[in-house]
């Protein structure tokens, strides 16, 4: 065994103890990280996965600006072909025609504002979950049936329930008035309360009737088969918009900007704390690192005299920190990864999080998934913490002087 | 060539408000494949005189040559190399590296060098049995005697076969039969490789074996026999 490496494993065992709390906050520390980090990306993949799938999609083709100011006039002009166009290139199913409005919507004693949308009941339930969602009733089937889907909140809010008719105003695409009845046919319950509150579904056929679309739409909506996936999926699509004039594609960050943002909000906040928890660990090895070296001045003194060089018992004190953050990153790595698989299998909850799951239409239970870089990235920064704070104790060994260093024992 | 040469050496303690001049001038040129007893007082400034030939402490003025290097301007990285390669030491306080046991301390510096293992442990195994340790290889400092824990030390210093040792009471806790026996090593090793040696000493049966007798006196060469020279 190299000489060095010897020193540097007899001098960790000489002070078990020592040695032990110092591994033991690093793996305490890992263990943590390999959790939270695993439970973060595991969270987020499933947050931004479930919102859009409830309703945005991961693309939509729309006018130029509409995502900012949804105005009637801003359509897509032949939305059923550029969907077909869009079918066929890109061989995905989940492909669907959209149209929005904002109108009134009555009841026998109330009105509320609401947000309809015609959608087309062939395709809507690959690009949403909503038809999925219905709790009482049913989705329509039938492009004209002249029928709406409400959210359980909205219903509740206008006393209607399944069979009872809605009446609809507002204006058509040219800006004339727009009216009809619709008889309620479902009611979704999608768990997000803003949905619950404020949107009802058309089929689209009845829909571009109302509001005088023709064969315009507002949207169409893209699901491709995973979030992950989405970049193999730009280019082909942005080819079949350049064919269309007037018309732009949009990705789920574009048309969900909050989504990203909550995301890396949530994000700095979390990596604030692990800094703070690395730090914390980076001072406890500096601290056990000093004082060993403190003790060892007399022996430093010896191998310097006996012609070490003081480089080499540099490096002598950071091998030292490496054997004890290695120890610590793989037991770390290996706890950390056996406390997430067990929530992996039996969910993690804490509280509030009821809450918080409601309003990105999550499961009130997470699974954390464990993988190679939520097992080793937290704790590699740990590792680095390590080494970078024993770099210190290290310089102090440079500043040896052997005959001080004997005398000082 | 001589081996080494110290030009004016002076080096001053601050005790207290008192300046203590543990080397006053010193001059003294020794050839190669000497073998030089330093005596004087307690006090007298031996051993700082060996660290400053070793370049182990930081003088206040004066030059130091080993093998026609001029030493006191070395980075103390060029002085490990020079130690490692050169000199062997043995302290008045053995200086043995407490974790290792007495054949990993014997090693050590072969290690350092990078001699293959093997090497190591025939060198190792041969020069503890010459100092009288045969069988006691496995011990660490702690488990042996102060004697025993000296002769470690000199078996560290001498078994790279260093062109310069430089020993510091290398007797001073050892019975009179295995003080000799060490001499006669040192002796022998000065006859049949040229060994140059300069030790501390107030032991009598030492300076017998001196071709050289360097008296010193608060820090300053009182005298100087060549005893070859009669
Ligand atoms: N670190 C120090 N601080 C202050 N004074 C010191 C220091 N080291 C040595 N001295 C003084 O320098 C002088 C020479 O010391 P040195 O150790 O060289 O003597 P020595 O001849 O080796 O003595 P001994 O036979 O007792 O080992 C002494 O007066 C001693 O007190
Ligand atoms: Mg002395």
């Amino acid at each position: 065994m190299n000489i060095t490496l010897r020193l540097a494993w007899r001098n960790l065992w000489r002070q078990p103890r020592r040695t032990w709390l110092t591994i033991g906050a690093m793996v305490f520390s890992n263990a943590i990280l390999v959790f939270m980090i695993s439970l973060q990306f595991g969270m987020y993949e499933l947050m931004i996965d479930n919102t859009l799938k409830a309703f945005t999609g991961h693309f939509q083709v729309q006018a130029p600006g509409y995502k900012d100011d949804t105005k009637m006039r801003q359509i897509v002009p032949n939305a059923e072909s550029i969907a077909t166009e869009i079918r066929e290139a890109t061989s995905l199913e989940a492909v669907a025609v959209r149209s929005a409005t904002f109108a009134l919507a009555s009841s026998d004693d109330r009105t509320y504002g609401i947000r309809v949308f015609g959608v087309d009941p062939a395709n809507e339930s690959r690009v949403s979950t909503i038809p999925s969602l219905v709790s009482d009733g049913r989705f329509p089937d039938n492009r004209d049936a002249q029928e709406i889907v409400v959210g359980s909140v909205l219903a509740r809010n206008l006393r209607v329930g399944i069979g009872d008719e809605l009446t609809i105003l507002g204006s058509g695409r040219g800006g004339s008035f727009a009216a009809a009845v619709a008889t309620v046919a479902g009611i979704f319950d999608s768990g997000v309360i803003d949905m619950d509150r404020s949107i009802a579904e058309m089929p689209i056929g009845f829909f571009n009737d109302v509001f005088y679309m023709d064969d315009a739409a507002h949207a169409v909506v893209v699901v491709t088969p995973a979030l992950a996936l989405i970049e193999d999926y730009r280019a082909t699509l942005e080819s079949v918009v350049a064919g269309h004039d007037g018309v732009v594609l949009q990705d789920w960050d574009a048309l969900q900007p909050g989504l990203r943002q909550a995301i890396q909000a949530d994000l700095s906040g979390a990596f604030f704390m692990y800094g703070v928890l690395v730090v914390l660990v980076a001072f406890s090895v500096m601290n056990t690192q000093l004082m060993s070296v403190l003790e060892r001045t007399y022996e430093f003194g010896i191998v310097m005299s006996l012609g070490l060089t003081p480089g080499r018992l540099g490096r002598l004190v950071i091998l030292e920190t490496a054997l004890m953050g290695l120890a610590g990153l793989l037991l770390g790595a290996l706890v950390g990864g056996l406390i997430t698989t067990w929530f992996t299998y039996n969910g993690f909850s804490f509280p509030g999080m009821d809450q918080m799951a409601a309003n990105f239409n999550l499961p009130s239970h997470f699974y954390p998934q464990v993988s190679l870089l939520t097992l080793f990235a937290g704790p590699a920064f740990v590792f680095i913490g390590s080494i970078i704070s024993a770099l210190y104790p290290a310089l102090r060994v440079h500043w040896l002087h052997p005959v001080e260093a004997m005398r000082l024992a | 060539m001589s081996a080494v040469r110290c030009i004016d050496l002076c080096k001053t303690y601050r005790q207290g408000d008192q300046d203590i001049k543990a080397l006053d001038h010193v001059d003294i040129e020794i050839v190669e494949g000497d073998f030089v007893c330093l005596s004087a007082p307690s006090g007298g400034g031996k051993t700082t005189l060996l660290n400053a030939i070793g370049g182990l402490d930081i003088l206040d003025s004066g030059e130091v040559w080993v093998a026609g290097q001029r030493i006191d301007c070395m980075s103390k990285g060029e002085l490990a190399g020079l130690r490692l390669k050169q000199i062997g030491f043995v302290f008045q306080a053995y200086n043995l590296i407490p974790v290792l046991t007495a054949r990993e301390n014997v090693e050590f510096v072969m290690q350092v060098q990078g001699v293959p293992a093997d090497e190591r442990g025939c060198k190792s195994e041969a020069i503890l049995e010459e100092v009288g340790l045969g069988g006691l290889g496995d011990r660490r400092p702690a488990e042996m005697s102060g004697g025993q824990q000296q002769r470690v030390a000199v078996a560290r210093a001498i078994v790279s076969r260093p062109t310069l040792v430089l020993a510091d009471e290398p007797t001073a806790n050892l019975d009179s039969k295995t003080s000799g026996e060490l001499i006669e090593l040192f002796a022998e090793l000065n006859e049949t490789h040229g060994t140059t040696f300069v030790i501390a000493t107030h032991d009598q049966r030492v300076m017998a074996y001196a071709k050289r007798l360097v008296k010193m006196l608060d820090g300053r060469i009182v005298d100087d026999i060549d005893k070859r020279a009669g």
